[in-house]
């Protein structure tokens, strides 16, 4: 290659912060926070700004906020998308940035990485319809169109490397374990 | 009290390497062993096992395999008197049954406690082995008691477990192995595979560690490898040494019947879940043999090998199963044992000198230990990439050795 690669990530600022980390797992730790607050019917607001990380609070620049709710075929208002969807927006772009991370790592240059995700869901799980379903995804599957300088077997392995260091696809295919309580 | 110049722990192949170019430099030392010469070979192993490296790779510094197959695998009891043979031809001052208790730093060197007395030596080297210990994960102690658990060095053969299905959990050279011997005995064998590396057993008519030799990759030293840490962690490959030469990777087991699952992520409610990651596990094991075959090729194209071998070869990928289970209900009666086939980690709880890190890893360069005058000797990826092979140990010892020398040297 006879350019530097520039996909605008940082990769010189994560390997540092590899090295750092290595020695000092406390600040390793972060915690990441969403606070929901239900309007009506199955519609719920959702707002993200803090997380905790390096030691200490940290802030986004800014406050999202989402907007939960179910379709109309589910006899609801639709104003905004389902909380299962979400999963898949999450997975999508954490696959996304790890293609993006990784290509930067090894000096490839991408043109375009467009990523389709469907998430296969018998929804009698929820309906408690047939208690051999389960509540949620059967199968996800995530298809990659990848614009870039590299061989097909380069792009394959960024896609592979890319779910061996996912946060979302390791939450997505292992267990993890969840509480919940009353306050 | 016993004074000697150095103390060499552990006589297998690679205790006796550093006793041979020691008294090739007449250093005055000791071998000391916890049990016989080959210990580990004679007690550690199954019964079917056999070497991984072909015979013609059996060699260590003065004595090489001269019997009558050359590409085939040595079994445990032709191992062990390959090593005897070696420790005979190099007359190395061996003292079997000694255990080391203690390990201790002194002004001018070291002090062992051991069941057989003192000892002191200026310099040791620690060659007791990479596999002192089967590695278990904690979630064993989820496992329904009703379900028999085994490590490797708890198995010997498939009649010691009980009738029923087998859950055999890791894919390297020990889970492949034993999911197949089990699976043949008539006990239905699920594997739980996470990342892993495949190989096939030959590649273009030669034996795949013939290709890693010859390529150079195998000599790829330490101090060149991109991430050591990974490279030292690498699981062993999946290869079975039999006569027939077969592969034994995760399609040949898929043949023969054997249900592959995802890594196991967890024991709840008596329910073992294993992860939904199973696809990415065989393309990362898939993208990575076919770099190494690219490898093998560039090598034997640029070297004007091609005329002597066969035509490169593509594998099919690793099939993934119509419907990978994501949980097995381990007390619903269908797994009678769970074999934990995840990995062995070196014992150095006699060692008490601060050079052990976080992970329980010895801290050394190149075998060269983080205190004056400790070496170590036979650990994944010491000073090459061949470092634990048998075969690899000539090249390793002998720099070890003299480094050693050296120290010995500047301290006189």
């Amino acid at each position: 290659m006879t350019t530097v690669a520039d996909n605008g990530v940082n990769v010189q600022a994560l390997l540092d912060a590899r090295e750092v980390l290595k020695g000092a797992p406390e600040a390793a730790q972060f915690t990441w926070r969403a606070s929901a607050k239900w309007q009506s019917g199955v519609h719920s607001t959702i707002k993200v700004q803090s997380f905790f990380g390096l030691g200490e609070e940290q802030s986004h620049k800014a406050e999202s906020v989402f907007e939960a709710d179910h379709p109309e075929v589910f006899a609801a208002e639709d104003n905004g998308i389902t909380p299962i969807e979400y999963l898949i927006v999450g997975l999508a772009s954490c696959l996304s940035a790890g293609v993006a991370s990784v290509a930067q790592n090894r000096g490839i240059q991408l043109h375009s990485v467009e990523a389709t995700v469907e998430g296969q869901h018998d929804i009698r799980g929820i309906l408690g319809a047939d208690s051999d379903v389960r509540n949620g995804y059967n199968d996800i599957k995530v298809t990659f169109h990848i614009d870039a300088d590299a061989s097909r077997e380069d792009i394959e392995a960024l896609v592979a490397q890319s779910q061996k260091r996912s946060a979302v696809f390791d939450a997505l295919t292992n267990p993890t374990n969840v509480t919940v309580e009353v306050a | 009290m016993t004074r000697t110049t150095t103390v060499v722990i552990g006589a297998g192949h690679a205790g006796l390497a550093a006793s041979h170019f020691l008294s090739e430099r007449s250093i005055d030392h000791v071998v000391l062993e916890r049990g016989e010469v080959a210990n580990s070979w004679r007690q550690e192993r199954w019964d079917s096992l056999r070497l991984l490296t072909p015979n013609w790779q059996s060699r260590l510094p003065g004595l090489r395999y001269e019997g009558p197959d050359p590409d085939g695998y040595l079994t445990m009891g032709e191992v062990t008197e390959f090593i005897e043979r070696f420790a005979k031809v190099s007359r190395a001052p061996v003292r079997t049954g000694v255990n080391v208790t203690s390990v201790r730093r002194t002004d001018d060197g070291y002090h062992l406690a051991t069941s057989d007395g003192e000892i002191t030596g200026r310099a040791v080297v620690i060659a007791s082995g990479a596999c002192n210990r089967p590695t278990v994960p904690p979630l064993k102690d989820a496992v329904p008691a009703e379900v028999e658990q085994l490590t490797p060095f708890d198995y010997r053969d498939p009649t010691q477990l009980p009738d029923g299905g087998v859950l055999v959990v890791g894919a390297s050279a020990t889970g492949v192995q034993l999911a197949a011997e089990l699976q043949r005995s008539g006990r239905p064998v699920t594997l739980s595979v996470g990342e892993h590396v495949r190989l096939p057993r030959t590649y273009r008519g030669r034996d795949v560690l013939w290709w890693m030799d010859a390529s150079g990759v195998w000599d790829q030293r330490y101090d060149e490898v991109d991430d050591l840490t990974r490279a030292r962690r690498l699981p062993s490959p999946q290869l079975v040494g039999t006569p027939e030469r077969t592969t034994l990777d995760l399609n040949a087991l898929a043949a023969m019947g054997v249900e592959l699952v995802g890594r196991l992520a967890a024991i709840r409610d008596g329910r073992a879940l294993f992860s939904g990651g199973l696809r990415n596990v065989f393309s990362l094991a898939d993208l990575k043999l076919a770099r190494l075959l690219d490898t093998f090729d560039e090598w034997a194209r640029t070297r004007g090998r091609d005329a002597e071998l066969g035509p490169p070869e593509r594998l099919a990928p690793t099939r993934v199963p119509q419907a990978s289970r994501l949980q097995l209900d381990l007390g619903s009666g269908e797994i009678s044992a769970i074999v934990w086939a995840t990995g062995f980690r070196p014992d150095y709880g006699w060692l008490d000198v601060p050079v052990i890190d976080e992970k329980g890893r010895l801290r050394h360069d190149g075998g060269v230990v983080d205190s004056p005058g400790l070496y170590a000797l036979g650990l994944p990826v010491l000073r090459r990439r061949k470092s634990t092979f048998i075969y690899g140990i000539e090249d390793d010892a002998r720099e070890v050795t003299d480094h050693l020398t050296g120290y010995l040297a500047a301290r006189h």
